[in-house]
């Protein structure tokens, strides 16, 4: 789960990291009032959006006056922000962080994330901050520095120190430094991150280390025990289809295409957009109805794929090991009698209680058309989209 | 022989009397896995299917003489299963529960340094080697006794795979799943290790998908080491970057981890990697007879 950067900064603050104080505005007149409230000479108007390169795009400005800020906030809240993240459709600002600015010496970027190979976390730091650190890893890798992480013993004093050393960050801000990553990784931990990504960190005239972007994610197994941080969910920033599938549990992503995909186990989902491409279709979603559904979630599940207005067909395929194939069956029957199904339906079922579940739909008295593998399902439902 | 799990594996269930768990504790018994015993706190003394429950793991491998558990406890729980499971130092543990905090999986991880037990899974089917111990959720009927290993990160990929390979009439020694998640127990590496090794398994079929680079330091290990062909095959090559596909390992992030990636590092390895999941079979078969394997591999 993604959440805004003020959310964020909300988070490390409480954890002791030092972010710039700043307020959250989803009004012109909120924007000033918050302003006033700063009285700093120098304010920073940000557009929140969950997408990065926000700057580039025209969605940060600073402000030397409150008429500024106002004519800011005027042009940033409901302009639609396109970044090489958001996607060609872009993303409609609905709230601003006023911020107050600060006199910043140098950029650095700290990285929060789990390495895979060594099963730790891992606290990445360089003095190459403010750009994309995908360049910096691409183009000077050696200026990346890591320190991987323990979990018994947490992150050590000497490793910060390491990686303050490593960074060049000036001696009299070190202990300033250390504080700033242990607190950081801290509120990593205790709140289930998956990324926590500060760029640029910041050191200012007056001696500060802050955080000046906070980019925090969480992992979605570990949000039902981080209540405080699901409150933080903003769904204008989500598919309203992904949002219905997520309350039924069931994983799906939606996609530019027309034929609607219904499967289960996330591999075979994935394997099933990419033959369904190399038939010459287009899949409209990925969904992974899961190993526990129920007859109840595998309707919901349907119904999320009609609702989507593209959809020209549907394809089904279904490799049941804990998934039963007569509960994908009772889905698909008790969906198609709720909301009706004029599209071509290809089903393809295999593995447990396969008979039953073929038995289901060949007495359901539903048009579907049965497919013996993927590949022969793939085939059927691109031709009967494309012959529609 | 077979790879991590035979005839003689005992079996307990962690979690046994949860309704997922019954339902495959009486799958796997059908099978003919020796399941010997279960695990939930406070049914000691009840019985699953017929099989005696216990309170604790210590407690059921002390009783049954167990030597590998399958875990089905619920997410939030499941951490601590695994942790129980080593400490009664369980040669295997497998655990299909899914959703696992991944942080949970970090402790576990450095936890089990040192110690005996071998993980599998998370979120993973499980492993069966055919006709002798299916432990897992996988469907039974699909496997046949042969000589070809399956290693995997998908679960209904597995079941695709092997499902082809039986068809042709190319059986399995062992089918492993390791998992689709980001920290696992075991990895494709271990799994080949197994296979390369074991006298049974003439050839191999890698199952990865998008998100980390296991599948390349996997290929990069079978270029300087293994000794039998490898067939490969990706999932999620047309997948869009920055979406998580399901898997919380199946994400395509800072450019790295890649479809296109894998397969170009695996077909540098020589593992040959199948253009669709529906030719993995044929895939290998064609290999097999390149090889001149074919007619050693065919069982049916």
């Amino acid at each position: 789960m993604n959440i805004h950067e003020y959310q964020g900064k909300e988070i490390l603050r409480n954890y002791g990291v030092k972010v710039p104080n700043g307020y959250v505005a989803y009004t012109v007149d909120e924007a000033v009032e918050a302003a006033e409230k700063l009285g700093s000479s120098v304010t920073v108007v940000k557009a929140q959006i969950h997408a990065g390169g926000r700057g580039k795009a025209g969605g940060v400005k600073v402000a030397k006056n409150l008429d500024e800020v106002r004519t800011y906030a005027n042009e940033i809240l409901g302009k639609t922000l396109v970044t090489h993240q958001t996607g060609p459709e872009g993303k409609e600002v609905k709230r601003l962080l006023i911020e107050e600015g600060c006199d910043i010496k140098k950029e650095y970027y700290i990285g929060v994330v789990l390495d895979r190979a060594t099963s730790r976390v891992v606290m990445m730091g360089s003095e190459e901050g403010g750009t994309e650190i995908e360049e910096v890893a691409a183009e000077t890798p050696e200026k990346i520095f890591k320190e991987v992480i323990d979990p018994v013993v947490g992150l050590s004093g000497y490793q910060a120190r390491r990686l303050a050393f490593n960074m060049n960050i000036p001696d009299e801000l070190l202990n300033k430094a250390v504080k700033f990553m242990t607190s950081l990784y801290q509120a990593f931990i205790e709140k289930d991150c998956s990324i926590a990504e500060i760029n640029p960190l910041v050191t200012t005239g007056d001696g500060e280390v802050l955080a000046l972007d906070a980019k925090l994610n969480f992992d979605d197994n570990a949000l039902y025990r981080q209540k405080d941080v699901l409150e933080y969910r903003d769904l204008d920033e989500e598919d309203e289809k992904e949002i219905e599938a997520s309350k039924y549990d069931l994983s799906y992503v939606a996609l530019d295409g027309n034929i609607g995909c219904m499967v289960n186990g996330a591999g075979l989902a994935m394997s099933t957009m990419d033959i369904i491409k190399h038939y010459g279709g287009e899949p409209a979603n990925f969904l992974d109805v899961g190993g526990g559904a129920t007859a109840e979630k595998v309707t919901e599940a349907f119904k999320i794929i009609l609702s989507d207005k593209n959809v020209k067909g549907i394809f089904v395929n279904i490799f049941g090991g804990i998934m039963k194939c007569d509960v994908i069956a009772e889905g698909v029957v008790e969906a198609t009698k709720q909301v009706g199904l004029n599209l071509p339906l290809v089903v393809r079922l295999e593995g447990t209680n396969v008979d039953l579940g073929k038995k289901i739909l060949n007495e359901s008295g539903l048009n579907i058309i049965p497919a013996d593998s993927m590949a022969d399902g793939a085939e059927k439902i691109v031709s009967l989209v494309k012959g529609a | 022989m077979t790879v991590f799990v035979n005839k003689d594996t005992k079996v307990i269930v962690q979690g046994i009397t949860g309704g997922t768990a019954r339902f495959h504790t009486k799958q796997m018994l059908e099978y003919g896995t020796k399941i010997v015993g279960g695990v939930t706190p406070k049914k000691g003394g009840t019985e699953v299917e017929g099989v005696p429950v216990f309170n604790t793991v210590k407690e059921a491998v002390d009783q049954t003489g167990a030597n590998a558990s399958v875990i089905y406890v619920p997410a939030p729980f499941a951490a601590d299963a695994i942790l129980e499971a080593v400490d009664a130092e369980l040669d295997l543990v497998i655990c299909i529960t899914e959703h696992i905090p991944v942080l949970d999986m970090v402790k576990v991880k450095r936890y089990m340094e040192g110690k005996k037990t071998r993980l599998i899974g998370p979120n993973c089917p499980g492993v069966i080697s055919p006709d002798e111990c299916k432990i897992g959720i996988m469907p039974g009927y699909i496997h046949t006794k042969g000589h070809i290993g399956v290693v995997s990160r998908s679960g209904t990929l597995t079941y695709e795979a092997v499902h082809q390979l039986s068809q042709a009439g190319y059986g399995q020694t062992t089918a492993v799943g390791i998992g689709g998640d980001p920290v696992n127990g075991t990895d494709f590496i271990d799994v080949l290790k197994a296979f390369n090794d074991d006298p049974e398994t003439y050839a191999v079929v890698m199952i990865g998908e998008i998100g980390g680079t296991a599948e390349e330091e996997a290929a990069e290990w079978v270029k300087v080491n293994m000794t039998k062909p490898v067939v490969g095959f990706i999932g999620g090559a047309t997948a869009p970057p920055g979406k998580r596909m399901g898997h919380a390992g199946a994400i395509i992030s800072g450019g790295k981890g890649t479809a296109e990636e894998k397969i170009r590092v695996m077909n540098e390895c020589g593992i040959e990697v199948a253009e669709t999941p529906s030719v993995i079979g044929e895939t290998m078969i064609r290999v097999l007879k390149e090889t001149g394997l074919a007619e050693k591999c065919k069982t049916h």
